[in-house]
């Protein structure tokens, strides 16, 4: 059983402890702290023949859909015999349940040693099959296809795309050791992408989900790095005179934004991902920094002290033209586009306290998320639904998450480790 | 046999803690180096005040604890740049330094307490470091001696979250090349 292995390794791990060795990777455990007022009430039966299998996959999909803060798990035991198909699901059964809808399914091996993994997801109280779906894939797929099969749900019942099956980079502090590590969203198998005694910060994911820009004070100054995931190959690709930091890429991916302050103050400049092509996107007299790309490549939204204050402006890269966002409070910094590029999640300064809030460009209307008081690193999930960010807890850093609405609430930690700078990584290419 | 193989993994994952950066895989460095590093001290020429700066000399004068070349950092208020009156005489003093040795160089490492975003701290700190070095300018320090770069929030002094530690985190260090 896979389990049992992985608590092999955990008590292995530790034992080195002693010798001063810590534990490689940082495994982030994910709560769910809030939940939406109305949860759906779903039933995910275990599937036909799962438990011959080291990975269940019915148990991921539950896992997914309840970390979601928008589905209730019913009860499913008891019911004899277990429906597989979704023809076996009796509709009163589970209305008398109190679920709304229920997922069958089955794992059947194949010859060749794969599994023939299908399911239902039925809707009880429309009595009808709303999706019936299978794959034939390799044990070592079974995990993938649970997150696509929990998105695939997910989607049929809210309407919004799932995320289940992306990732996420963050940035984890052990002493004086520093790691970029990537997991899986749901906190699976993290992989360590940069290892320093240095600090590490500002991951960006690449669009096309193949590389990640941060920045390493390895050198005793900040440097930009772009890293492959795939073969960890990595280029300096900002190392100018001062400081060289805040990369962000474009929708494309074909440029970062950085800010350099070779040329005297933190500046915004645009260049390749290999570093050449550097052009200087404004000039001012102040601190510009944090500059984003919105999803329409078009403009830049970044930080700007030119006010006297840090503020949130959006500069278009066409024109010129450079307007003010933010106008409430002396401190609004971190702009983070949504994806529907309705408008950003940033960072707020209130009486003191830091917090994540939404502005939406139309209405001007300024939404606060969290209660502080030292959340900051917001990034927000490629469905637009879900902002990850950096928190505090009893001193130590750790990651949660947040919904659009507020309502959902997640805590995300791992233990004996500060956790900071999450990245939600993009939807994976299909 | 699975666990056997399962801890020979972990024992040689785990032996492989260094004290540089790793990656997946090895590291090219393809840097757009443009950066000013400062240099080893450089070729030693007769010192502009008469006697020979030698690199021991160099040495004794930014080391030695009665002067006040040895101290190295300058404290900030709260949301300020300004370098306060109290620390003009350290300044000052590095700057006659840069002026009287011409080959020294120097690096200015701004920094800030931990309250807000890291990536405006970057900026913040370089605001800071700058207006040292701004100071040692027109007090007779050439621009090319001093690089000025922030760290930001990152590598503070004081790993406390109170007043008294954000205090001593809000701090511009002087560092000579070659130390």
């Amino acid at each position: 059983m896979i389990r049992s292995l992985r608590r092999w390794l955990a008590v292995i791990a530790l034992s080195f402890l002693p010798f001063g060795i810590h534990v490689a990777e940082a495994q982030l455990s994910i709560e769910i702290v809030g939940g939406a007022g109305t949860a759906i009430p779903i039933a995910i039966v275990p599937f036909d023949a799962e438990g011959t299998w080291p990975l269940s996959i019915s148990q991921i999909v539950a896992a997914d859909l309840q970390r979601s803060g928008l589905f209730r798990l019913v009860d499913t035991s008891g019911i004899v015999p277990r429906p597989v198909r979704a023809q076996d699901v009796e509709a009163s059964v589970w209305r008398a349940r109190n679920a709304d809808a229920v997922v069958v399914g089955s794992m059947l091996p194949t010859p060749d040693g794969r599994a023939d993994v299908r399911f239902a997801l039925v809707d009880v109280v429309k009595q009808t099959a709303l999706v019936q779906m299978g794959f034939t894939v390799a044990p070592a797929q079974f995990r993938i296809t649970a997150h696509k099969i929990a998105d695939i749900i997910y989607e049929k019942l809210t309407g919004d795309r799932g995320v289940f099956s992306t990732r996420i980079a963050y940035i984890t502090k052990q002493g004086s050791r520093f790691q970029l590590l990537v997991a899986d969203a749901d906190g699976y198998g993290p992989q360590s992408i940069v290892s320093s005694n240095e600090p590490l910060l500002s991951p960006r994911w690449s669009p096309d989900g193949t590389r990640l820009a941060y920045v390493s004070l390895e050198n005793r100054k900040p440097v930009v790095y772009v890293q492959s995931l795939e073969t960890g190959v990595r280029r300096a690709i900002a190392n100018f005179r001062g400081s060289n930091s805040s990369p962000a890429w474009s929708p494309d991916g074909r440029k970062l934004a950085v800010t350099l302050t070779k040329d005297g103050g933190s500046q915004v400049y645009l260049m390749n991902p290999d570093g050449s092509g550097v052009t200087r996107v404004m000039a001012s007299q102040a601190i510009d920094t944090e500059a984003m790309f919105t999803p329409d490549g078009q403009s830049l939204v970044f930080t700007s002290d030119r006010g006297g204050t840090p503020q949130i402006y959006r500069a278009s890269l066409l024109g010129g033209q450079v307007e003010r966002l933010t106008f409430e409070g002396s401190y609004n910094v971190s702009p983070r586009p949504l994806p529907d590029g309705k408008g950003i999640v940033f960072v707020r300064r209130d009486g003191g306290r830091f917090q994540i809030a939404t502005l939406d460009y139309a209405t001007h209307q300024v939404q606060v998320l969290t209660a502080g008081p030292n959340d900051e690193s917001p990034s927000v999930a490629p469905n637009g639904k879900l902002v990850i960010y950096e928190s505090q807890d009893g001193g130590r850093g750790i990651l949660a998450a947040v919904s659009m609405d507020g309502r959902v609430k997640q805590r995300l930690v791992a233990p004996a480790t500060d956790v900071r700078e999450p990245a939600w990584g993009p939807f994976p290419r299909s | 046999m699975r666990n056997l193989l399962f801890v020979a993994f972990i024992a040689a994952a785990l032996v492989g803690c260094s004290s540089t950066p790793t990656t997946e895989a090895p590291v090219e460095d393809h840097g757009t180096s443009g950066a000013t590093a400062p240099g080893a001290g450089g070729a030693q020429t007769g010192g502009a005040q008469g006697g020979n700066v030698s690199g021991s000399q160099l040495g004794d004068e930014l080391h030695n604890p009665s002067s006040i070349l040895s101290k190295r950092s300058v404290y900030f208020d709260f949301d300020s740049f300004v370098v306060k009156d109290e620390y003009r005489p350290l300044v000052e003093a590095h700057a006659r330094y840069l002026s009287s040795h011409p080959n020294a160089r120097m690096t200015i490492q701004g920094n800030t307490d931990e309250r807000g975003s890291r990536e405006y701290n970057i900026a913040l700190g370089q605001k800071r470091a700058d207006a040292a070095k701004r100071m040692m300018v027109l007090l007779g320090a050439k621009d090319g001696q001093i690089e000025t770069v922030s760290f930001g929030k990152e590598k503070p002094k004081n790993p406390g979250h109170d007043e008294a530690a954000w205090a001593e985190n809000r701090r511009d260090d002087i560092v000579y090349a070659g130390e």
